[in-house]
């Protein structure tokens, strides 16, 4: 259960000696850290910009937190900032915070990226939005806006009324005259970032040898949506709800609505009704089924080009599961169904009528399950196509903040709906799927079983409201009609999207709207692993693990 | 045999037809074309109409649009093409991967600064006559995103636009309603409402030299194509 006073009692319950546990740290960061801070999810410690590299390595090696999930940078008025949250793959409730604080003069600090390879596109994003320089990164580039981008739009002094200047020629063209250039006998390729392979408006500007990929380099940022900005302009209560629903937008809407729900209900302590939960619950295991579908279809389009079989399929279970959700909450896609402290109304009335229709959908899903597996998965092509094929280690994913199906893929047994249980999930009967293929088949076999597991976590929650007694189903916590949590709180929590971890960063600054909004997108990290799955590989490979890391632009530019 | 005395075997007749071509014929001169249709028309099985209207017609009903997904509305238009909804039905369901075999371009989704020009040569490279549904609030006023700092506010700003379809996302119906829209209007010959002031892909050299041109004079070539986007004038 997502409760105001879960970071104690969780961090009692993991980690027995706790106490010990923060002054081994402080014992291995010595004088390094400046001073301490106390975020509402860990510990955290300030450290100097020039130490960035030494304390994460520390810490990573002696420590054991190898997962940077995070890295949000931050304008305050005498300062800059940069958090890097980190925590354990073994246990993502043992988490901390290094603080770096940088001059607003010369906002330079050490970057991480030699430590963990994640940081590469965090920090460009740092500095793209914010204006924080990272010494010794390998290319600080923009990454979510052009190039030529005046300013830093989500520092203090920035004016968006100012005029900008976008360049159609910002890549090389492909079709020169004779596509090699004059030394090398490799060619240039764009693809995207209109582009069918692409899901959506990314640009891989992919150098190919031959037919095998010799480098490949996405650039994002065609769908930059300003999400943070939005968030950050919205009041709590109500007014920032409706935009998760368009970060993963493949109608993962719950999913990212409960993301925002259960940072915002631990920062203002607020607690949900048990009822409420188990709603939830079910509202979002069928929005990860449909997610999955989606990338299964889209998948098997990417792949073999079924274009008329499975994709029709996938979307005709699709449409099922949207219609179950437009009678839960009223809309197709962009729910805006889940409130601060619970949902926004019960399910629909009559409801047996409901129950029997979700019950319907369950129990045609294994003979749908098993049709997917005759098309796609035991098809002789198709399995051609994806064993072995963008190959992702374990520890390479690891050190590229991988969550999700993707990681799962790769033998890493991490999923927050377990290892840092919210809502109903730790009181229901499922199974965390892992896979050790490493490739893209093992990453959509982890999909399909997922589906299996949402499937049961629903069936369970349909029992539980169907035996609810009348009078005790609460929807909603008693919210005040304002929420003004205490200045300079700050929270990071996540939950697991259907991409993997999705996590929000909250400052509060004693107003009803917070002062930094920060979306860890599960995708952002994911993307960045294509390069490493797919370099040495042929191009129709690059295309299958593209499709296999089921990424969402939405998300990824947020 | 006149066709308003119905053929037993077209009818009411549900046996399987054992009958030889002949018989089916039936005697005399073959009057195998003789239909209602024909009795409409009159003698001559011919319809006589301007080119232009013949054309109008022909391309309303047959409508290659360009596959191109931006954003979350981008969900419901394959949903749109998909089963149960299924846009083909209307003869306008095939989407094309590339803008040069396209009529209809269907815009579902936020145009963002970094995409507008991208969007502005997709939208250049379809061959005339060509069409463009706005799908969703975002290409109508940016929607949600109206007050970011990088949203273009509405696709209009861009490319000329002939059926706007409100929604956030509109749904598969709604979609469809606009498909059939813009399908009455190429019929009816209308052609697409004026862009009033349009973000336009400009040779760098030609801008005027103010501050900001000045200021990234020596990141962009003279000749290299922008789009200015002058966020204070838009609405
Ligand atoms: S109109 Fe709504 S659903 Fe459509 S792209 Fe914009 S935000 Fe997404």
């Amino acid at each position: 259960m997502s409760t105001g006073t879960e970071p104690e009692v969780e961090s009692e319950l993991t980690q027995p000696a706790s106490g010990t546990d923060e002054a081994e740290l402080e014992a291995l960061l010595g004088d390094r850290a400046i001073a301490r801070e106390e975020h509402l999810n860990a510990p955290g410690f300030v450290i100097n910009p020039n130490d960035v590299q030494a304390v994460l390595s520390d810490l990573r090696n002696e420590a054991g937190y190898d997962h940077l999930s995070c890295v949000t940078a931050q304008q305050y008025e005498d300062r800059y900032e940069s958090i890097y949250h980190l925590k354990k793959f073994a246990d993502p409730t043992d988490e901390l915070s290094i603080v770096v604080p940088t001059t607003s003069e010369n906002p330079v600090s050490q970057s991480a990226e030699p430590v963990f390879r994640t940081a590469d596109w965090h920090e460009r994003e740092a500095y793209d939005l914010i204006g924080v320089e990272y010494e010794g990164h390998p290319d600080l580039r923009r990454i979510l806006l052009p190039e030529t981008w005046q300013g830093h739009p989500l520092s203090k002094d920035y004016d968006q009324e100012k005029p900008q200047l976008v360049t159609l020629t910002e890549h090389q063209n492909p079709i020169q005259p004779d596509h090699r250039d004059a030394e090398s006998d490799t060619m240039f390729l764009n693809i995207g970032p209109h582009h069918p392979a692409t899901h959506g408006v990314l640009h891989v500007e992919t150098v190919l040898d031959g037919e095998t990929v010799a480098d490949v380099e996405p650039d994002i940022g065609y769908l930059h949506r300003c999400e943070e900005q939005m968030c950050q302009s919205g009041t709590y209560r109500h007014q920032i709800m409706p935009y998760p629903d368009r970060w993963d937008y493949v109608s993962a809407g719950l999913l990212n609505e409960w993301a925002y729900a259960r940072a915002i209900e631990d920062l203002a302590d607020v607690e949900v009704p048990e009822y409420a939960q188990v709603i939830r619950t079910m509202g979002a295991e069928l929005c990860r089924i449909a997610s999955h579908m989606l990338a299964l279809g889209t998948f098997a389009l990417d792949v073999y080009g079924e274009f008329t079989a499975t994709f029709m399929y996938t979307f005709r279970d699709r449409e099922v599961i949207q219609d179950l959700l437009e009678d839960l909450t009223g809309q197709r896609m962009m729910f805006n169904y889940f409130r601060v402290g619970g949902v926004a109304w019960d399910l629909p009335e009559p409801r047996e009528e409901f129950f029997a229709q979700a019950r319907d959908f369950l129990n045609e899903l294994p003979a749908k399950v098993a049709e997917y597996h005759d098309l796609i998965t035991g098809n002789e092509i198709f399995q051609t196509r994806c064993i072995d094929t963008g190959v992702l280690e374990p520890d390479v994913a690891k050190s590229y903040g991988c969550t999700g199906p993707v990681v799962r893929g790769s033998g890493v047994d991490y999923d927050l709906r377990r290892d840092d249980p919210y809502g109903y999930y730790d009181q229901l009967d499922w199974d965390v799927i892992t896979r050790d293929g490493c490739d893209n088949y093992a990453r959509v076999l982890c999909r399909m079983e997922e589906v299996e597991e949402s499937a049961k976590i629903i069936e369970q929650c349909l029992d539980l409201l169907e035996e609810w007694p009348e009078d005790e189903r609460d929807v909603q916590a008693n919210v005040p009609r304002t929420l003004k949590p205490d200045a300079d709180t700050e929270i990071y929590r996540a939950v697991e999207g259907a991409k993997g971890e999705l996590g929000i960063y909250i400052r509060s600054d004693g107003t009803d709207k917070p002062g930094r909004f920060k979306i860890r997108s599960p995708c952002f990290s994911n993307l960045q692993a294509l390069a490493e799955m797919s370099e040495g590989e042929y191009i129709p490979d690059l295309i299958a693990s593209l499709g296999s890391l089921d990424i969402v632009l939405g998300e990824v530019d947020r | 045999m006149s066709s308003d005395e119905p053929q037993q075997t077209i009818h009411d007749s549900t046996a399987p037809s054992t009958d030889t071509r002949e018989a089916r014929i039936g005697e005399g001169v073959d009057d195998r074309f003789n239909s209602r249709l024909r009795e409409a028309f009159g003698a001559s099985p011919f319809i006589l109409t301007k080119f232009d209207e013949f054309m109008n017609w022909v391309r309303g009903n047959s409508m290659f649009m360009l596959q191109f997904g931006i954003a979350c509305c981008s969900i419901e238009m394959m949903h749109t093409y998909a089963i149960k909804h299924d846009l083909d039905r209307f003869g306008a369901g095939v989407p094309r991967a590339s803008p040069r075999q396209a009529d209809v371009m269907i815009v579902p989704g936020t145009i963002v600064s970094k995409f507008g020009p991208r969007m502005k040569r997709v939208y250049d490279q379809m061959p005339e006559p060509k069409f463009v549904v706005g799908m969703g609030s975002c290409t109508i006023s940016g929607g949600p995103f109206q007050e970011g700092y990088n949203v273009v506010k509405g696709a209009e700003e861009i490319i000329p636009i002939d059926i706007h379809v409100p929604g956030c996302p509109p749904r598969p119906e709604a979609l469809i309603y606009g498909v059939l829209k813009l399908q009455e209007r190429i019929k009816n010959g209308e052609s697409s409402a004026v862009v009033v002031k349009p973000y336009e892909l400009e040779e760098f050299g030609d801008l005027p030299k103010d501050e900001l041109v000045q200021k990234l004079a020596d990141q962009i070539d003279e000749d290299d194509l922008v789009m200015r986007y002058n966020w204070a004038d838009s609405p």
